[in-house]
């Protein structure tokens, strides 16, 4: 119980906190140390639920599923701390485009995001999640249009409108739930409850439950980032700070997907004897191919870098979206593992492209020119970064596709072409632009710019470590969220 | 069951919960932004009034509070918030009328058929008199996201995104008696800081733009991929 | 013997509506001049208006074809039959057992493309461009007037006006969200069906936008006490039909004097308060400009079809 406390609210602390302080320099560095703390907090409540199983209270709920999901949130919040310390300390004090109120508006609302997302993971109230997410939403918008150029809130706005829209339509889906869950429970319980919503699924009405998961899926795909609403995303991810894109595109796509899989886990229980059992399976099948495909595709001719890496993580949810949607031990293994290595790998990756765009002065793919050159830790972790996240073995998302692909041939054969080919395309994707970002002549006066690798290297070696071999401990951890999910262990 | 059948006060909350239905539309077909914003005052007025007399119908202490809150947040509030913004922005004269408004009053028309269509097995297993509501207030719901897409002016986007609230609260009441009172206060503030921003963006918006005209807020789609020069160094 | 009495009254009926007719109108001015703090002509001058109009001799242009002369006498009698299918002030009412709503609207579109035509028939400009105006007007409230029928007929489960009354008068009173959408349709669509502000101006040949003066500048005489007359009639008719279809309190269920008695005075006291709404709208609105207009019709077609929707979404199901 006091783990989860520390997790979830050291960084409600430092949101109300760091305003407060006039020095820019020193709220970096607070910053970063209440990450940490998150991150301890995060680490004893998994050894607590991986010792004595999930822990529930009346509205909070920690299982394997969503401790793994958190003590990711607080690991890549605190890496991108790291790199955003002197990052954000250069753009505000070199480049001069973040004013001192700024920046005490950018330490506070890092640590907000960081709340919302931790109490979204950690809450058993569907409600409570639903305002989780949006607060997340209401977080990070200022934090994109922070530059403010018009490019930065044409973006936020875009975020702000697309995302409160569906989100919306989440809340309908929640409201239909709660109002199938009062049609079995006694008065007086908690129909919000997840907890006791899954005890009683196979009693809630199935039709209900249909409409209400379309909604759900509808509202919490907004943030997936599933086509066709993922046209927030790759603007949120290109004119906010890069810090931001990191935490956006490794942590909020996470949780929007965490929220989904719990939806779908109760509307699978609930169809179980419905004429339509595998309704919300096929749902997420359907809109995660069409996003993984769509966003394979959008890798091409791409001109800005943070925009083609957002459309990279397009791709990759709308795979792990499939994932689930196959369901089954093996898929959700291959998913819940893709969460993890994508994660890692996609913030590692946007740790990078901020030295890059800093080194070149501009985030236009073809002005980033022989980064290997001029800084080659830039260039090689750049690289590094994007054979990893293209799948390449001896990488961990060479393992996470594999698996997936395995799964896919034995539920759906015939899809596992297009899986290959959406691959294939978006490897193409990738290294046609970053190939000559890397090796490229490097043009005249480019400097190496200061840069923090450790978070970068930190991450690709995790990942690295998973492409070979997945610890014991952590396997475990995934078979009992695997357990939870698809009601049945994979090891 | 009849209609007639009905008590009074259920009657009632079927009539306000229509009025709220046609304050959509007139949110939709409204062009000048202060009368917007007054159809938007009386659409949450009708709302809480709703969540009021289902209170007193059911006789459910928590419905009042909700119905004070929406009161307050809706009417009050965030009315005036959005006056202080015209007034500030210098938009009062400033009208936005639709492109088709005969086409658009008509797929307005259409989303009310297809939230009945949707509604209909929710409101299937709900014996009581308000659950046709439900339908009712997916449509305004619908209409709110109807009013953001046809809509050029970001202040009569924010109407619509906060009449879509008002239908989820509408939903909510009418299906379930309202949330539970945390879930309705987080909601309620998510609302109130969701405004604060827009407050905020509104002026960033015209500081940069000079306009609230969202067909000025396309660039990203189009110039920063193609063009070359547009772009500010990084 | 009943069956005479019953055929008497509605033979009477519509003949004390059209006797009625200018009256309303009168009224309709007296108060709208009382408004604008003047004293207003009496009400007696509409029927010294026809007499005059009657008694004067019919000029008919060399161009106009026998059509010209013809419409004045179809619109008249088509109006006339329209008003019989209402109960004025009896439910009781054998005409309407031929002629329901849907008949009142189709007898009324007759009346409207014999006006229009005959608008056209003269070839002056006013004429065709009134014309075509009415024929603007009618695309959007025909429709409109239809769907409000409609609703109605949904809840009453008949399109028979008498039966709609009588059975509006045999239930409770019930708060229906329809009637109120259905009622707002109806004042709109009879404003703009009756020619009056803000839709058209009916006290004016002036105006470049009028709609229905435009098709009778060319009328004179015993034609145009006709038109003039059918136009005060329908009017009416769009009076009395509102207050029966959602005010009929007071209409008489049997024959007796008594209870005709009854009617004729609820009938006066509630045309009257219509009148005097109509024009405190009159002296409060401006007209608006013609291109407008669709959109004001579109309104109420918007209405009548809300109304529809709420009957079927919030009271047929239960």
């Amino acid at each position: 119980m006091i783990w989860l406390l520390l997790t979830v609210f050291t960084p409600l602390a430092g949101a109300l906190l760091l305003p407060l302080l006039p020095r820019v320099s020193v709220a970096g560095w607070l910053n970063l140390a209440l990450c940490a703390l998150s991150l301890v907090g995060a680490l004893g409540l998994a050894v607590e639920v991986l010792l004595h199983g999930s822990l529930a209270g009346d509205s909070f709920r920690v299982d394997a599923f969503n401790v793994y999901l958190a003590v990711l949130t607080a690991f890549v919040g605190l890496t991108t701390a790291i790199f955003s310390r002197p990052y954000m300390y250069y753009v505000h004090s070199e480049e001069k485009r973040v004013s001192r109120n700024g920046m005490r508006l950018y330490h506070s609302m890092y640590q907000g995001f960081l709340f919302t997302m931790l109490l979204a993971l950690t809450t058993d109230n569907l409600g409570i999640l639903w305002v989780a997410v949006e607060g997340a939403t209401l977080t990070t918008v200022l934090l994109v249009s922070l530059y403010r150029t018009p490019a930065a809130i044409e973006a936020a706005w875009k975020y702000f409108i697309l995302c409160g829209v569906g989100i919306a339509q989440a809340l309908f889906g929640t409201v239909a739930l709660y109002f199938a869950a009062q049609h079995v429970l006694p008065p007086g319980a908690n129909g919000l409850s997840w907890s006791t919503l899954y005890a009683i699924a196979p009693q809630l009405e199935p039709r209900v439950m249909v409409v209400a998961f379309v909604f759900l899926l509808v509202g919490y795909g907004t943030k997936v980032g599933l086509v066709p609403l993922h046209s927030w995303l790759p603007d949120a991810h290109s004119e906010g700070p890069t810090p931001m894109s990191a935490v956006l595109s490794g942590l909020l796509l996470n949780v929007a997907l965490y929220a989904v899989v719990r939806m779908k886990m109760l509307t699978d229980a609930a169809l179980v004897h419905s004429s339509t059992p595998q309704l919300a399976g096929h749902l997420l099948m359907g809109f995660g191919l069409l996003t993984f495909l769509v966003g394979a595709i959008s890798l091409h001719r791409r001109r800005d870098i943070k925009r083609l890496f957002s459309y990279s993580s397009i791709e990759h949810m709308g795979l792990m979206t499939f994932g689930f949607g196959v369901g089954g031990p093996l898929a959700t293994f291959a998913a819940l593992l893709h969460m993890l290595v994508h994660s890692l790998t996609k913030s590692s990756i946007f740790i990078s492209v901020g030295h890059a765009t800093h080194i070149a002065r501009s985030q236009r793919i073809e002005r980033i020119r022989g980064l290997i050159r001029t800084q080659p830790a830039v260039g090689w972790s750049l690289l590094l970064g994007v054979v990893a996240i293209a799948g390449f073995p001896p990488f961990g998302i060479f393992t996470s596709e594999f698996l997936l692909l395995v799964a896919t041939m034995q539920a759906w054969p015939w899809l596992t072409p297009l899986l290959v080919l959406g691959l294939l395309v978006a490897l193409a994707g990738l290294f046609r632009a970053v190939q000559p970002m890397v090796f490229g002549a490097a043009p005249v006066g480019q400097y190496p710019v200061r840069a923090n690798m450790l978070p970068v290297i930190l991450q690709l070696a995790m990942v690295l470590i998973l492409g070979i071999a997945i610890p014991g401990v952590l396997a475990h951890w995934l078979d009992q969220a695997t357990q939870l999910i698809s009601g049945r262990p994979l090891l | 069951m009849n209609l007639a059948a009905l008590p009074l006060l259920d009657q009632a909350v079927l009539v306000l919960a229509a009025m709220a239905l046609f304050s959509a539309f007139a949110l939709l077909a409204q062009s000048r932004l202060l009368s917007a914003i007054h159809v938007f005052a009386w659409q949450g007025a009708l709302v809480a009034a709703v969540a009021a007399l289902t209170g007193a119908a059911s006789g459910d202490v928590n419905l009042y509070i909700s119905a004070a809150i929406t009161f307050v947040l809706k009417v009050l509030l965030i009315p005036w918030m959005l006056h202080r913004l015209v007034r500030r922005l210098a938009l009062e004269r400033q009208a936005d009328p639709l492109p088709y408004p005969a086409l658009t009053l008509l797929a307005g028309a259409a989303i009310v058929v297809f939230a009945d269509w949707v509604a209909a097995p929710v409101a299937q297993f709900e014996h009581s008199a308000t659950r046709n509501v439900i339908a009712i207030s997916l449509a305004i719901v619908l209409l709110g996201m109807l009013t953001m897409v046809v809509r050029r002016q970001a202040l009569a986007q924010v109407l619509g995104f906060m009449a879509i609230e008002n239908g989820l609260f509408l939903a909510a009441v009418a299906s379930t008696h309202g949330m539970p009172l945390v879930v309705e206060l987080g909601v309620a503030f998510d609302v109130l800081v969701a405004m604060v921003l827009f407050g905020v963006f509104f002026l960033q918006i015209k500081d940069s733009i000079d306009t609230l005209d969202i067909d000025r807020l396309s660039q990203l789609a189009s110039s920063v991929e193609q063009d070359e020069d547009t772009e500010p160094p990084r | 013997m009943d069956r005479v009495l019953t055929l008497t009254a509605a033979l009477l009926q519509p003949l004390l509506l059209l006797a009625a007719a200018p009256l309303l109108v009168a009224w309709i001015r007296r108060v709208k001049a009382r408004l604008q703090n003047r004293r207003g002509a009496p009400l007696l001058t509409p029927y010294r208006e026809l007499r005059k109009l009657l008694g004067k001799e019919a000029v008919v242009a060399r161009t106009a074809s026998p059509l010209f002369r013809i419409a004045p006498y179809v619109v008249f009698a088509a109006t006339l039959l329209a008003a019989a299918a209402l109960p004025v002030l009896s439910t009781l009412l054998p005409g309407a057992r031929v002629a329901d709503a849907i008949a009142l609207i189709g007898l009324l579109g007759l009346a409207r493309i014999m006006l229009t035509l005959a608008g056209l028939d003269a070839g002056t400009a006013f004429g065709g461009m009134g014309a075509s105006r009415e024929m603007l007007v009618t695309t959007f409230a025909e429709p409109a007037l239809l769907l409000v029928v409609f609703t109605l007929a949904m809840t009453t489960h008949t399109t028979n006006l008498a039966s709609m009354a009588a059975s509006t008068l045999a239930g409770d009173s019930v708060l229906r969200p329809s009637y109120m959408f259905a009622l707002a349709a109806l004042l709109l669509v009879g404003v703009a069906e009756c020619g009056r502000i803000p839709v058209d101006n009916p006290s004016t040949h002036l105006e470049l936008t009028m709609i229905h003066e435009g098709m009778l500048l060319e009328y004179s005489g015993r034609h145009l006490a006709l038109m003039e007359w059918a136009a005060q009639l329908k009017l009416a008719l769009f009076a009395v039909l509102t207050v029966d279809l959602f005010l009929p309190w007071g209409l008489a269920t049997r024959l007796s004097p008594l209870a005709l008695l009854g009617a004729l005075a609820a009938l006066v006291l509630k045309l009257a308060a219509l009148g005097a709404l109509l024009a405190l709208g009159e002296t409060v609105l401006a007209k608006m400009r013609l291109f407008r207009v669709p959109g004001f019709l579109a309104m109420a077609f918007l209405l009548a079809l809300l109304g529809l929707l709420a009957h079927v979404i919030l009271e047929s199901a239960l």
